[in-house]
């Protein structure tokens, strides 16, 4: 064989796009790998320093080189929990009023109201939180909360820069995202399956029940990790609510901090490479966090699956 | 002659601004196959959807006139058009079981809605409404599997059962055998024949030879417009419109 023929042969079967998908997925790894990493390898100090102290202390302060990622784990917790189950039940309901009970123009109109959340940059929303939900939290949620005073969650007096705020600008956040995932799920649901429900003499909500929730499950939990991911990764709309105090505290009213606020805020007045560890340390925490999310609904997905 | 169970009275449909159905008056015999034919487009489907009132559930259409069931009309205000829907099992086109059902909870899941929770009479309607639709003895040991996992044909028949578990006076196929194999389409339409001993049976279809075959009446759709309605026997071999002659010798 002529070497001519040979390149020709290897041009034939030389395959462009191929070569840059297999290159980006090997990119792609080497990438996250090497991020790992960094992030290990920078959080290393204050690990050595605390060991798993660093973990479950409760202090944190700078001024004392005392790192303890307590208060920001138990923000972020609390935060994120009680938005991702609001974000559930309010997408739910507003996915079946969009895809069952509005009207195709009304439909068509929120559909891109929902889309159009979604795309809010956080800051703007972290605005509206301070002008408005802040001081919703201070001056009428916490009287309309007060006969439930006695319950440690809604305790104490409030300056409205809270967790609850930081929960209701972050349910207010994900809830587009979930809707989104739920409602193109219950529209992909086939229209023949629908109707042998309501032959069947079914109303609109057993037809919901027995049909359409039970098929958009995958892509609905889907969306509710999606959605769960932003709702512990959010920064700036709550570094500008919660009040920003590496406290612990049990009721909603008192303000708090969360992983990805405190280092937003931190980071750039980090002086002491112990600090600047810490900091870095949180972030490998948030990226567990999030590793664990997502493999769990892969789990999840999988049984699901297997049903 | 026999009772009349279905009787549509002047009965109009338009989609949006478009008239699909124009002034039906047509009478179903009660307990007898009847045919509705016609090439498509023609409204054949939309005729049964407007009978047990499933058009009301999509957007855009209204309907006028009567739809008479037992001599009561459907579209009464009064009328809870759920149970005219539970009253008058409907089969579809595409075989439709629930994919995420058990074979068992597709046959019952019209009962449960209804309330009924009782598993041993459900049990026992499981095994009539499958042996009824010849099912039984192929899937009595994977109750429990899914429904997804039978052949086009079998998830025809138990959509049949599943229909029939509800113990509905009327059933309506919309081209029940359209999308199966020949064998299959046989079984269902043997079924059909054994079936009309304790249903008033309405099939829609496409196909003259089945028609032919299995129906006792047979109405000749054009256009929304009913040509010709009458005893299958006489449609086929003395029709008294043009159009329903070219139809029915396969001219058009």
């Amino acid at each position: 064989m002529s070497i001519l023929t040979k390149v020709r042969k290897w041009f034939l079967r030389f395959d462009p796009l191929g070569s840059i998908s297999a290159f980006s997925g090997v990119f792609l790894v080497v990438l996250i790998a090497v991020f790992i990493a960094a992030l290990l390898y920078h959080s290393a100090p204050v690990f050595e320093k605390f060991g798993l102290n660093f973990i479950t202390g409760g202090t944190w302060n700078p001024m004392k080189d005392i790192y303890g990622a307590l208060p920001f784990i138990w923000g972020t917790f609390i935060t994120s929990a009680i938005a991702i189950v609001l974000a559930v039940v309010l997408s739910y309901g507003a996915a079946y009023f969009i895809v069952e009970i509005a009207p195709l123009k009304l439909r068509e109109f929120l559909s891109s109201i929902v889309e159009l959340i979604v795309a809010i940059p956080s800051v703007i929303i972290g605005l509206w939180g301070m002008f408005y939900v802040v001081p919703f939290v201070r001056d009428t949620l916490k009287s309309i909360l007060s006969p439930l005073s006695s319950i440690p969650l809604f305790g104490g007096t409030t300056s409205g820069y809270s967790y609850m705020a930081a929960i209701i600008v972050l349910t207010f956040m994900i809830t587009p995202i979930s809707t989104s995932f739920i409602k193109n799920a219950m529209e992909s649901v086939p229209i023949e399956l629908k109707e042998a429900a309501y032959a069947l003499g079914a109303t609109k909500y057993e037809v919901f029940r027995i049909v359409s929730r039970p098929l958009a499950r995958r892509s609905a939990l889907a969306g509710v990790v999606l959605a769960y991911g932003r709702a512990i990764g959010e920064t700036m709309a709550v570094v500008m609510v919660i009040g920003n105090s590496p406290t612990i505290s049990i009721s909603l009213f008192n303000p708090g901090y969360t992983l990805a606020a405190v280092i937003a805020n931190e980071f750039l007045e980090a002086t002491t490479t112990l600090h600047v560890s810490a900091l870095i340390a949180l972030g490998a925490i948030l990226l567990a966090w999030s590793l664990i999310v997502n493999i769990l609904a892969a789990f999840v997905l999988r049984l699901v699956r297997a049903q | 002659m026999f009772g009349i169970k279905i009787e549509t009275k002047d009965l109009s449909v338009w989609y949006k601004d478009k008239q699909i159905l124009k002034e039906i008056f047509l009478s179903i015999p009660e307990k007898q196959i009847t045919a509705i034919m016609g090439p498509s487009g023609c409204g054949k489907t939309t005729l049964l959807k407007a009978l047990n009132r499933l058009l009301d559930i999509h957007e855009g259409y209204k309907v006028s006139g009567e739809v008479l069931l037992d001599g009561n009309n459907v579209y009464d205000p009064k009328v809870n058009p759920m149970e005219i829907r539970a009253r008058i099992g409907m089969v579809f086109q595409k075989p439709s079981p629930f994919p995420h059902l058990s074979i068992y909870d597709n046959v019952v899941v019209g009962l449960k809605l209804r309330g009924i929770t009782d598993k041993k009479y459900l049990d026992d309607v499981v095994k009539e409404v499958l042996n009824k639709v010849g099912l039984w003895d192929e899937v009595k040991d994977r109750l429990e599997s899914s429904a997804a996992k039978l052949s086009g044909g079998q998830q025809q028949r138990l959509c049949i059962a599943r229909a029939l578990a509800l113990n509905p006076e009327v059933l309506l196929l919309d081209e029940p055998t359209s999308a199966l194999d020949p064998i299959s389409a046989a079984k269902i339409e043997s079924l059909l024949l054994d079936l009309k001993k304790e249903y008033t049976i309405i099939i829609v279809t496409h196909n003259i030879q089945q028609a032919a075959r299995i129906s006792d009446y047979a109405a000749f759709l054009y256009m929304g417009q009913l040509i010709e309605f009458g005893k299958t026997q006489e449609i086929f071999t003395n029709p008294k419109n043009e159009l329903t002659e070219k139809y029915v010798e396969g001219r058009m």
